[in-house]
């Protein structure tokens, strides 16, 4: 696979998100930049940092009929509201900045975390089939197993109740920005509840289908894993928890418990630590995750 | 899933006493993939007592003992028993004996509160209640509103812009500074109008006299509003309580109206209908230059005060907060400093690192004393803060770590039984000292 398929690829994954509302990339034909669009400030050595713009606090609209108010609702919505036109196109900041932020979620999913990530943070790496990159990328099977080093590895890894993961997943800027902090949480967490939990492992070019490989290798009850999100034009930065009881290969994804959007502006990676903490400890009683769990909760 | 909180409000005043049930519902906003955020999505009233006479065993204090009664009785109207309350805010109104009174009313009423929090107001909780009560803050723009609840003593004031509180103030104006008789006869003069008014208890009420009053009160609403320069009325008005300087900015904001007086603004009635000077007062006010612009009357008027508290006096916390050992509800904690017995309040951090947390946590416990450890920070960071203290503290020591509710010097906190993790909280701003 060459460099243009693999970007078109990205480009249909990033269409293919629901979740967040955003413009779809499939829909978007850039055009050149219109001459006759207002000048943006530049003093000849630098231009502007279109991505320094706080969205939600600007509103392009001109001669509104309540433009105080837009803005004021707007700073409640990551939404691109009120960015105004240009005959029937966008203004040039609108586009800059959505090619900036699209730009960003593409380089997001290239991002590695750095080769040093695992050892400096005490964890013990291990690597699913993946070789590369291009790999994990085009064979999300190959990112849910490992090969017998790597499986023995994780056979090695002291026996506990609970085991830690950190996976990179579509987003090593999310895990670079969250992962530790959240890990902290979660384990100071777990320690006051008196819930066994041994050092966490780091894998590389990791799918969240991987849990159930590393429930059956180590042994645990249950399997906690940290994972890039998909990035998206809002933040590329968003990590999950996906948070699977009796982790074995063949399990429903129903069987999944999921934290979602932490990060800066969600939910602050600390607070989602010390939730998932008791999250767990709820698990472990109930003995489920997912569907199952919220049936034994009600 | 949504829960319902089942709220009383009471308003106890020197004349008249009102209760409201009503209903907060809590919904949880956040997606089922995702941390819980729950929030108070409806206030809604389901149940109002008729307006009822304040049980007195003098001129100034009040019956216990007949509040009791009267309040038991007004329970069993609205079908609901103290094990249906879940939270709710007595406000103790009236021009003097406040404190006396409010001591009278909690003890009366600590046994039927149960298990609610109970709020004792000062002048700025009842003047941000009744505002909101009469859904002032829900009509302020980016052109602010200035609230008056014009009851029997006092006018309380509150203003505010795009739905946030800018300030509180309270005067000493009402409808009931005067009372008379039903033979024209002068029964009562608030001592807080000498000097204003010429005539004294026992003659007859002169019209004139009565209309120079109720212009000298209309006045100081007036200087209050910021249209008419200060003068010497306005500090002499001003309830000591009080102690905020008050400021209008920028232009003329819109003047919103509630509280018995209000009833008498658009509507006409005979002078001394009510025994008072009210339909004067709210005559005079009609005529002022505070309705000479733009003016709206309180969604609620008589009942924006006990409609504020069943449905605005309590609060939310995060839905991601801290507890061990603790037995709700609490009562009545201040807002100390680091080390001192209450409530730590702190802004806190957006979106801390651990390392930030576990500083913090480290320099609470070392200052710590030998009672519970109670913080409250703004920011979104509670459960993290509070299993990073219980690991630093012993198991049995009670906890409580609460965020996104903000109280700063001076106020007193109330928090209920946890609704899922959040906690319903009043935050209460007592200038009448310790309840």
């Amino acid at each position: 696979m060459n460099k243009q398929d693999l970007a078109a690829m990205v480009a249909e994954i990033l269409a293919g998100m629901g979740d967040e509302p955003m413009v779809k990339a499939s829909d978007y034909r850039p055009t050149a930049p219109q001459p006759e669009a207002k000048p943006t400030a530049c003093d000849g050595a630098f231009v502007p940092d279109v991505t320094a713009l706080d969205l939600r606090r600007l509103y392009q609209v001109e001669n509104p009929e309540n433009g105080e108010k837009f803005r004021k609702m707007k700073e409640r919505t990551p939404a691109r509201l009120g960015s105004g036109r240009a005959g029937p196109r966008y203004q040039t900041l609108t586009m800059l900045r959505f090619r900036a932020d699209h730009a960003a979620a593409q380089d997001a999913v290239f991002s590695q975390v750095p080769e040093d990530f695992a050892e400096k943070n005490g964890m013990t790496e291990v690597r699913t089939r993946c070789k590369d990159k291009d790999e994990y990328l085009t064979r999300p099977d190959h990112g849910r197993i490992f090969d017998e080093a790597n499986s023995e590895k994780l056979r090695r890894l002291p026996k506990t109740r609970v085991q830690l993961v950190v996976g990179d997943g579509l987003s090593g800027a999310a895990i670079q920005a969250n992962a530790m902090d959240c890990l902290a949480a979660i384990r100071e967490g777990l320690k006051i509840r008196g819930i066994e939990a041994g050092d966490p492992v780091f894998v590389r070019y990791c799918r969240v289908g991987a849990s159930d490989a590393i429930g059956e290798l180590t042994g645990c009850e249950l399997v906690c894993m940290l994972v890039g999100e998909r990035p998206g034009l809002v933040t590329d930065k968003s990590m999950s928890a996906y948070i699977t009881y009796g982790a074995r290969r063949g399990i429903p994804e129903a069987a999944r418990s999921v934290v979602s959007n932490i990060h800066a502006q969600g939910t602050p990676a600390v607070e989602a630590g010390a939730h998932i903490a008791g999250l767990i400890e709820k698990m472990l009683q109930k003995k489920a995750s997912g569907i199952a769990l919220q049936e034994a909760l009600a | 899933m949504s829960k319902v909180l089942r709220s009383v409000g009471l308003d106890v005043g020197t004349t008249s006493t009102q209760m409201v049930v009503s209903e907060l519902e809590i919904e949880n906003r956040a997606s089922q993939f995702a941390v819980p955020e729950l929030e108070i999505r409806d206030r809604r009233v389901v149940w109002r007592s008729p307006v009822y006479f304040t049980p007195l065993l003098d001129e100034h204090h009040m019956d216990g003992e007949g509040l009791r009664r009267l309040v038991e009785e007004a329970y069993a109207q609205a079908g609901i028993t103290r094990a249906d309350v879940d939270t709710g805010a007595v406000i103790v109104t009236g021009e003097t004996s406040r404190k006396e009174n409010a001591r009278t009313v909690l003890n009366a009423l600590s046994e039927l509160a149960g298990d609610f929090v109970v709020a004792a107001a000062g002048p700025a909780l009842e003047s941000v209640l009744a505002a909101k009560g009469a859904g002032a803050d829900r009509i302020s723009g980016t052109q602010p509103v200035l609230h008056m609840d014009i009851g029997g003593g006092t006018a309380n004031l509150a203003l505010f812009r795009e739905g946030k509180l800018l300030q509180t103030g309270c005067l000493n104006v009402g409808g009931r500074l005067v009372k008379v008789g039903e033979a024209g006869e002068i029964l009562y003069i608030s001592p807080v109008i000498q000097g204003i008014f010429s005539q004294k208890e026992g003659e007859r009420i002169s019209l004139p006299a009565a209309e120079a009053l109720a212009e000298q009160l209309v006045r100081a609403l007036e200087m209050a509003a910021g249209l008419r320069d200060r003068g010497p009325l306005l500090d002499r008005l001003w309830t000591r309580e009080c102690e905020t300087p008050w400021e209008i900015p920028g232009d003329r904001p819109v003047l919103s109206f509630s509280g018995g007086v209000a009833d008498c603004i658009d509507r006409k009635h005979p002078d001394f209908a009510f025994g008072d000077i009210g339909p004067i007062l709210g005559r005079k006010i009609r005529g002022s230059a505070l309705c000479r612009g733009a003016y709206v009357l309180g969604r609620e008027t008589i009942r924006a005060t006990v409609i504020g508290a069943g449905c605005h006096a309590a609060q939310l916390s995060g839905s991601t907060v801290f507890y061990q050992n603790i037995s709700f509800p609490l009562k009545n904690l201040p807002v100390a400093g680091l080390g001192e017995e209450g409530i730590l309040a702190m802004p806190g951090v957006c979106s801390p690192s651990y390392r930030d947390i576990i500083a913090m946590a480290e320099e609470i416990v070392e200052k710590s004393g030998p009672g519970p450890v109670v913080v409250c920070v703004e920011q979104d960071m509670a459960k993290a803060l509070g299993q990073a203290l219980s690991a630093r503290l012993p198991r049995e020591k009670p906890i409580l770590c609460l965020d996104r509710v903000r109280v700063g010097p001076g106020d007193y906190l109330d928090v209920g039984e946890p609704v899922g993790e959040a906690m319903p909280v009043v935050v209460k701003t007592l200038v009448m000292g310790q309840p």
